[in-house]
């Protein structure tokens, strides 16, 4: 059995969410062409994947197995709407710009995946811990992702310019590619590529 | 008027793909296109529950969601319109589970083969992007028809080629850390690129 703080710590960089298991990237490439929504997003995605970890693992042991799906997705949606409720009153401008991701929190996969293949086997601490730290891991790689755009793409960090961008007079072209989605893709391919030169166990066998 | 549904299906495939276009379902999309047998199955397995669940759900939005709609209880100003997403999600959920047990039973080799991935399908956000953009564009009955089959034929499509570059690429010499996901990132941006070319197509 795992220690608690192993628990919280290997999600974010031994068994990466995303880098390792493939999990939740639709909202990984859509939130994060911006450092500010993104970080709002992983708020959320923290604040949901813990509370819906915690929530399924108090009450796993009377969820009747063929149907449990839609026990946790009933959990998860009314977590969310809870969420975007919250952030509309509390930063109505930030959940302006998220509307449509925080909605799509629900079809993230981490939550899911999370809620299927831990909470549903462990108790309600290890639970949030472990949900705590995937949320965390999803958070690290995305808000490395929106960091390279955000400065490449526009030359800003939280909407103050770093870089003077040509237009304005200074000396930085913006790289229009790294506007478009499928910058995302590269940046997380080479993102996976340093971590697994870095910690070669984590190499793919050819199959 | 042929002609409408025959444009909104070729759109709905190619110029919106839901894979290359608007990257929704990329968790499955990423993870089960490593062979072209499964990926197909997967394929057909997302066509037929996005062909049911748009339809379903256009149902349920204009009978009972929207502005309105539940005129016939005498309640001409009510607004369930924030209840859609639990509504949505609930209705994809039960089908999800009964297209499981439905494999279980009479395809078990399609239900081994898509493992833990059918139950995901659930949160393939393909599936719930599709009812959404259908609630979005306000699209009547046979029109949530024609567009949950083309949105699920175009994602089908994006994985069946996805898959059969991957097949091909397993000849190729990848650098060790860039094997398996990562080139497979890679290649999926570059395809999104290449999907860009039909943003523009007036159908």
């Amino acid at each position: 059995m795992a220690s608690n703080k192993e628990i919280l710590i290997s999600p974010i960089f031994v068994n990466n969410p995303i880098a390792l298991q493939i999990l939740g990237i639709c909202s990984a490439l859509a939130v994060t062409s911006k450092m500010t929504t993104t970080l709002t997003m992983c708020a959320s995605v923290i604040a949901v994947i813990s509370c819906s970890n915690l929530a399924v693992s108090c009450i796993r042991n009377f969820i009747p197995g063929s149907i449990r799906i839609i026990v946790q997705m009933a959990i998860i949606a009314s977590l969310v709407i809870v969420v975007d409720q919250v952030l509309k009153a509390f930063l109505f401008s930030v959940s302006k710009d998220l509307s449509v991701f925080v909605g799509l929190i629900i079809t993230n996969c981490i939550v899911m995946g999370r809620a299927e293949g831990f909470a549903m086997k462990n108790g309600p601490l290890e639970s949030l811990l472990d949900g705590f730290g995937n949320g965390l891991g999803y958070s690290v790689v995305l808000i490395f992702v929106a960091f390279i755009r955000e400065l490449f793409g526009f030359g800003k960090l939280f909407d103050l310019t770093v870089f003077t961008p040509v237009t304005a007079g200074g000396w930085y072209a913006p790289n229009g590619l790294m506007v478009l989605p499928p910058s995302a893709f590269f940046i997380i391919g080479l993102f996976i590529w340093i971590l697994r030169t870095a910690k070669p166990d984590q190499v793919e066998k050819e199959g | 008027m042929l002609e409408h549904y025959v444009s909104l299906f070729l759109k709905a495939v190619f110029v919106e793909n839901m894979a290359l276009a608007f990257f929704l379902g990329m968790c499955t999309f990423l993870a089960v296109s490593k062979k072209v047998k499964t990926s197909v199955g997967l394929g057909i397995a997302v066509i037929v529950v996005q062909g049911i669940t748009v339809p379903v759900n256009n149902i349920i939005y204009q009978g009972l969601l929207n502005e309105g709609a539940l005129w016939w209880l005498g309640l001409e100003d009510v607004d369930l319109r924030f209840l859609g997403l639990i509504s949505y999600i609930g209705v994809i959920a039960a089908l999800v589970q009964i297209l499981e047990m439905t494999l279980d039973r009479f395809f078990p080799a399609l239900y081994n083969a898509l493992g833990i991935f059918l139950p995901l399908i659930t949160v393939n956000c393909a599936i719930l992007g599709g009812s959404l953009f259908m609630v979005e564009r306000d699209y009547n009955f046979p029109e949530s028809v024609v567009y949950g089959l083309g949105s699920g034929v175009g994602w089908a499509l994006a994985i069946a080629a996805l898959a059969g570059i991957r097949e091909k690429l397993k000849y190729s010499d990848v650098p060790d850390g860039l094997k398996g996901l990562g080139i497979t990132f890679i290649t999926v941006g570059l395809m999104a690129l290449g999907f860009m070319v039909f943003s523009g197509i007036q159908l």
